[in-house]
């Protein structure tokens, strides 16, 4: 062990042996690249099938807290970019990961961060292969900043896209709602509330490999991340040129994600996930589908929540308790806690 | 959810909203002669339309949307007022969500925040009195909005503020006060209402006799309403009754939260710490008489007015203007829907908001257009 | 306007300065109990109260609920009678 001290100073983003030492100590030793060049070299025989087709998504993580119940910074930029592929129908293999790190950040921390994605890597079956850190003095980041970017490959004949949704179809998430939300409002400590709820974080790859056995006719899935819920059918219904119904009834929420909701004036549709996904099959394939999600740990609480509807096309509405209905918009801006 | 969900019962609803439907009918409403009934309280707007309880209701019930969300009836003067607070050295600006994007002359305390300014959101005073306990080299100014709910809280903490001596903390003090703007309503010659459904919440703090006047001078039912869809739906019917029997009183479906005379100790650390302010301007109301509350000369030391030398009526022409083009203040006093705003869904959107309407969650404009009247209520249909 | 919400006085955390935990539906916020405060803060372990901006601003009367709750219980079995009365005018017609 050559690190000095306990901290990250400037020295470790100078290019120099400091640098060298950060960089083998708390990344390459646990994410053990094949080699030490600037450019990672894949074996493309994945690709090679005819008709494969090569996915790549990027994503920037900055959270407050880095650390959380259920997770930390390291777990969501690891699932975060596996879930961009895996909803899209791709198998992810590969990820690079930057990090952008405050001056004055705890080696522990890193080290922290670099275990949860080592070990969130290896449950989703990728390889970290390339990456990158940079040191920015006080002030300039919230300790750790993190960016991975994923490669993945979907399979040949595999084509699910929310354009394919069609009225009729049914939409299912794989658990209850609002979990991540919720959990980072009180970890943030100045609403001063705390319940035991953890953050969804998890890998979605082996959920999509289930869907996709159970309903060949899968249409489409999206991770509902920032904006909740809402904006995943939101961005679905518009794509589709479909309208999409839910029923407030069948929205899987835990009982501290609507107290938080009740005590701050939130509306859980709105609040992130970091491991749930909606995906909409053909009514025929439900059924499977929902036996197939349950049988996967990422799945236990799959549940049908609404269908896709003839229109009015880009809308999504919500039928109330009462039979009512409501329109479900995007976000508008950042949730705020209010009090009227 | 406990004393909630037992509220949110869909058979009771049902039964209830068929009763309302053969009240209606028996005393003749209809859609062009509907009864009109004003809720007062933003939270309940908010309500109506969460759960559609306007469209699931008999056709011959109209409801009006009251004045009472306290940041849509907020003058853009004290916006821009709590922004120059929040602008100088040293200032950490507190205040709840609500009043964050509320738009001034110039910019929101959202925007006034991205140019640098320290505004936080909390989710109590008593959070901001925490920050003035940490932060003893910084002046923490706490934005003091809403009605007689949440004075008391204010109030309190600025009683706990004195008691620990804590100099570095102010309320910025814009509590305002029901009873008045319902009386200038009823005192419009053009509104014609048929009832109200009073705040719930508001009273648990006051008690029901500071409506007394609405039953007794103007002949007019209230009810003092829960949160609820059941609690609504009770309370419209009440009203309803009422119209009926030819009663006016006031009469109180939420005994379970709400006691005629409402809680001693919020009221008497209110008239400890405020006292009324010779007259208040509303947004679409104008100035009305003793309306609204400033911080007694006893407790000036923790009065943000009194500090920062932003004197309530210091300035000769106060802006209580509505935006231009806009008609909040038809919307505010019912005389027209939502939707009868020209600017509505057109310049003025959540995302574009001219008007605090539709800034607001509770205001009607936001409402209207978040629970689908977006193309106006008959279309909604 | 005011959104409050029942919540549940779990503990007494500082009874000079008035506060308690409260949970509501599993989330714990610490607050002020002046409003509601009995003799003994300790006889409001237990008891409900509408919490509003980290106040319990009044303790929720159990009677009244239920007495509430019992209205709108007879309301639906009173539809439902009229309801049956309809339907079996129906189906004799």
């Amino acid at each position: 062990m050559t690190l000095r001290g306990d901290r990250v100073t400037l020295a470790h983003g100078g290019g120099g042996s400091a640098m060298r030492d950060l960089i083998e100590e708390v990344f390459t030793g646990a994410f053990e690249p094949d080699g030490m060049e600037d450019q990672a070299r894949l074996e493309a025989g994945a690709l090679a099938e005819p008709g494969a087709r090569l996915a790549f998504t990027t994503d920037s993580f900055v959270v407050s807290p880095v650390e959380f119940p259920g997770g930390d910074i390291g777990t969501l930029a690891v699932n975060g970019t596996v879930n961009d592929l895996a909803v899209g129908g791709a198998r992810p293999l590969w990820l690079s990961a930057a990090f952008i790190i405050e001056e004055g950040t705890d080696f522990a921390l890193l080290r922290r961060i670099v275990a949860s994605m080592k070990g969130e890597a290896e449950r989703a079956g990728v390889r970290i292969v390339t990456g990158d850190t940079k040191v920015v003095g006080r002030g300039a980041a919230d300790r750790v900043f993190v960016t991975t970017s994923g490669v993945g490959v979907i399979p040949p004949g595999r084509d699910i896209a929310a354009a394919h949704i069609r009225p009729g179809d049914v939409a299912i998430v794989n658990g209850v709602l609002g979990d991540h939300g919720a959990c980072i409002l009180a970890a943030r400590g100045d609403l001063a509330l705390s319940s035991d709820l953890q953050s969804d974080c998890a890998g979605l790859g082996h959920l999509m490999e289930a869907i996709l056995a159970a309903a060949p006719n899968a249409r489409a899935a999206r991770d509902c991340t920032r904006g909740g819920l809402a904006s995943a059918l939101n961005e679905m219904a518009e794509a589709a040129g479909v309208g999409i119904e839910i029923e407030e009834t069948a929205l899987p929420l835990r009982a501290e994600v609507k107290g938080t909701c009740e005590l701050l004036g939130l509306d859980p549709l709105y609040l992130a996930n970091e491991g749930r996904l909606v995906v909409f099959v053909p009514k025929a394939e439900a059924q499977a589908t929902l036996a197939a999600m349950r049988a996967v740990d990422t799945g236990a609480g799959a549940t049908i929540i609404g269908r896709a509807t003839e229109g009015p096309a880009g809308q999504v509405t919500m039928r109330t308790l009462f039979g009512g209905s409501r329109i479900v918009d995007m976000l508008v801006g950042e949730q705020l806690p209010r009090i009227c | 959810m406990r004393y909630v969900e037992e509220f949110r019962d869909p058979a009771a609803a049902k039964a209830l909203i068929a009763r309302i439907g053969a009240v209606a009918e028996a005393i003749g409403a209809t859609r062009a002669e509907p009864v009109r009934i004003m809720e007062i309280c933003g939270g309940h707007t908010h309500a109506i339309f969460r759960y559609g309880l306007d469209r699931l209701v008999h056709e011959g019930i109209e409801f009006i949307h009251g004045p009472g969300c306290p940041v849509c009836v907020l003058p853009m003067a004290r916006v821009d007022e709590a922004v120059e607070i929040s602008e100088r050295p040293g200032v950490i600006f507190t205040s709840f969500g609500d009043a964050m994007r509320v738009p001034g002359t110039k910019k929101s305390l959202l925007q006034a925040k991205a140019e640098g300014a320290d505004i936080r959101t909390v989710y109590s005073p008593l959070d901001a009195l925490e920050l003035a306990r940490r932060h003893p080299d910084r002046e923490v100014v706490f934005f003091g909005l809403g009605f007689e709910t949440t004075t008391p809280s204010t109030a309190l903490t600025i009683q706990q503020a004195a008691r620990e001596g804590i100099g570095n903390f102010t309320v910025f003090c814009n509590h305002i006060t029901v009873p008045q703007p319902i009386k200038v309503l009823l005192d419009d010659p053009h509104m014609l209402l048929d009832g109200f459904v009073g705040p719930g919440h508001v009273s648990m703090v006051i008690g029901t006799h500071p409506y007394d006047f609405i039953a007794q001078d103007y002949g007019k039912p209230i009810v003092v309403a829960g949160f609820e869809p059941t609690d609504l739906l009770q309370s419209v019917l009440m009203v309803l009754e009422q119209n009926r029997d030819g009663r006016a009183e006031v009469e109180n479906q939420y005994g379970r939260v709400v006691p005629e005379h409402g809680n001693p100790v919020s009221l008497a650390a209110m008239a400890d710490v405020y006292e009324p302010r010779p007259s208040f301007a509303w947004r679409g109301l104008g100035e009305i008489d003793a309306s609204g509350l400033c911080i007694r000369p006893a407790y000036a030391a923790w009065d943000a007015e009194a500090k920062f030398g932003i004197g309530y009526g210091a300035r000769r022409a106060r802006d209580v203007a509505e935006p231009e083009g806009t008609r909040c203040a038809a919307v505010m006093t019912g005389r027209i829907k939502p939707t009868g705003c020209p600017m509505f869904g057109t310049e003025c959107t959540p995302e574009t908001p001219l008007g605090a309407l539709m800034v607001s969650s509770e205001g009607a404009c936001a409402a209207y257009w978040q629970y689908g009247g977006r193309r106006g209520p008959a279309a909604a249909e | 306007m005011c959104l409050g919400i029942p919540g549940r006085i779990v503990e007494i955390t500082d009874a000079a300065r008035m506060t308690a935990m409260a949970d509501v539906s599993g989330v714990k916020r610490e607050v002020n109990i002046a409003c509601v405060a009995e003799a003994e803060p300790a006889a409001l372990v237990g008891r409900w109260a509408l919490i509003h901006v980290g106040f319990a601003m009044a303790l929720i009367d159990e009677a009244e609920a239920a007495a509430t709750l019992e209205a709108l219980r007879h309301l639906g079995e009173a539809q439902e009678t009229l309801e049956q009365i309809a339907e079996s005018a129906r189906a004799l017609s």
